[in-house]
């Protein structure tokens, strides 16, 4: 359990360093969600209708910038070799590096989603509708993409491989998160029944990415 | 015959080029028999001869799930009993998987333009086999960034595995999503159930599509074994002439 810990505190102390990009995810999303009226146009009733939708794509894109460094650094100092040979299994100690990266890179992502909300005319319920959602959508996401960190660490190609690996699968949260968002506002459907599923999809998520991608670190390692 | 006893290439070789002729012949007198049938189906009385895309879209919808399916068992072979032949035949099949799922799409396209007006729309269904066929894509960039068969093999093998887990996942939060924004008012399955006339021909199409998928990956796998003997000649070659 001290290791676990250790683990984390040193993950979360390496991202919040000078080099460690913690903050490069919001950078990301503010400038994506500024971006976005510049192609749609500063209608603010069409910002406000697809607002949920802008800080969703925002957020997903954003939550997959840094993962390709996630094991591939501490690959490369040989951390990882000792994660994999240390007496905590691999996908606790992987599920770990996950939850670090989470508090580094995802939970920004929510604090700065209700300013950017803002900035797209969305109203109050909206607004935190889909704060509520990412806070439960964004640890999917970044657990989901853990299983594209292991396989990128692993053939140690980093790049566009992952995204185009991990993106597809984050379809159902996508869905189920901007629907939760959308039926906070207009409906019909009651807030709760998508938002019942995105959670059913983050706790799935919180299990299969872990032992995929320990598996990954294990196979591909050998 | 048993399991194990293919998993010596040489011997897997010799059964494939024994096999493979007779495989062939089956699957061109099946699909003689199915497209004799097809073209003697009668058309439909709404939608007139543009019916008879059916029998090349659905087969070719079956086989795309289908060959997810074999990936995934051979993604166990890979990772749980380390069959040597495993990784060849998932390797083999995703490029196969690719092209029948994109031969649905596009003959969906070809469909939908005169009955729905559109090429395209965002329903359900075809939006999961959208995902599906971008799946295929990501795993042929996988199987092509990585020269080392083996490690490739292992990481192909849990991102099918991973796949085979959120396909059905994608597909029932699809079906959602479209039930959510739009009512079924452009693709409708409740008409009625499909007369014998043209089920007949329709289950022998799907037949002979199976067949030819067979008989294509034994061919697929062969020649991925032999790739793989080149390259391990090659790189005994190089080895060689730099001891020299």
């Amino acid at each position: 359990m001290t290791a676990l810990r250790a683990l984390l505190v040193r993950d979360l102390r390496i991202a919040l360093r000078i080099g460690g990009g913690a903050m490069m995810g919001v950078l990301f999303f503010l400038t994506v969600v500024t971006l976005m009226p510049f192609a749609i146009g500063p209608d603010l009733a069409l910002l406000r209708r697809i607002g949920p939708a802008i800080l969703w794509i925002g957020a997903l894109l954003a939550s997959l910038l840094a993962l390709d460094r996630l094991f591939a650094a501490d690959h490369d100092d040989g951390s990882l070799d000792l994660l994999l040979m240390g007496r905590a299994p691999v996908e606790l100690a992987v599920a770990v590096k996950g939850l670090a990266h989470w508090i580094a890179t995802g939970l920004p992502l929510v604090v700065a989603a209700p300013i950017l909300g803002l900035f797209l005319n969305l109203e109050p319920a909206g607004l935190g509708a889909v704060v509520l959602t990412l806070l439960v959508g964004t640890p999917a996401l970044t657990f989901t993409g853990l299983i594209g960190a292991a396989l990128a660490t692993a053939l140690r190609r980093g790049g566009l491989l992952l995204p185009v690996l991990v993106l597809p699968l984050t379809v159902p949260v996508l869905i189920f998160g901007v629907a939760a968002s959308n039926a906070a506002v207009v409906g019909p459907v009651p807030f709760g029944t998508p938002f019942t599923i995105l959670c059913a999809l983050t706790l799935t998520s919180l299990v299969v990415g872990p032992f995929a991608a320990g598996a990954t670190l294990r196979h591909g390692m050998e | 015959m048993a399991w194990i006893d293919l998993a010596n290439p040489t011997r897997f070789l010799r059964l494939v080029d024994r096999a493979l002729p007779w495989l062939t012949a089956l699957t061109v007198f099946a699909f003689a028999y199915a497209l004799n049938g097809a073209f003697g189906a009668p058309d439909d009385y709404q939608q007139g001869a543009t019916v008879k895309i059916m029998f090349i879209h659905v087969p070719a919808a079956w086989l795309g799930m289908f060959c997810w399916g074999m990936m995934t068992i051979s993604a166990l072979g890979t990772l749980v009993f380390r069959h040597p032949l495993a990784d060849v035949a998932a390797k083999a099949a995703v490029p196969l998987g690719a092209a029948f799922t994109f031969v649905c799409l596009v003959t969906g396209a070809l469909w939908g333009r005169p009955m729905w007006g559109t090429y395209w729309v965002w329903d359900a269904r075809l939006t999961s086999v959208l995902v599906m066929f971008v799946m295929y894509l990501g795993l042929i960039a996988l199987w092509r960034t990585v020269e080392d068969p083996t490690r490739a093999g292992r990481a192909a093998a849990i991102l099918t595995l991973v796949g085979a887990l959120n396909l059905p996942i994608i597909k029932f939060s699809v079906d959602w999503w479209n039930t959510l924004h739009q009512p079924a008012s452009v693709v409708r399955v409740d008409g009625p159930a499909i007369h014998p006339s043209i089920l007949i021909p329709l289950l022998a199409m799907t037949l002979a599509f199976t067949l030819l998928f067979v008989a294509l990956h034994l061919a697929a796998m062969r020649n991925e074994i032999l790739r793989r003997r080149v390259r391990t000649l090659r790189l005994l070659q190089a080895q060689g002439a730099r001891g020299a």
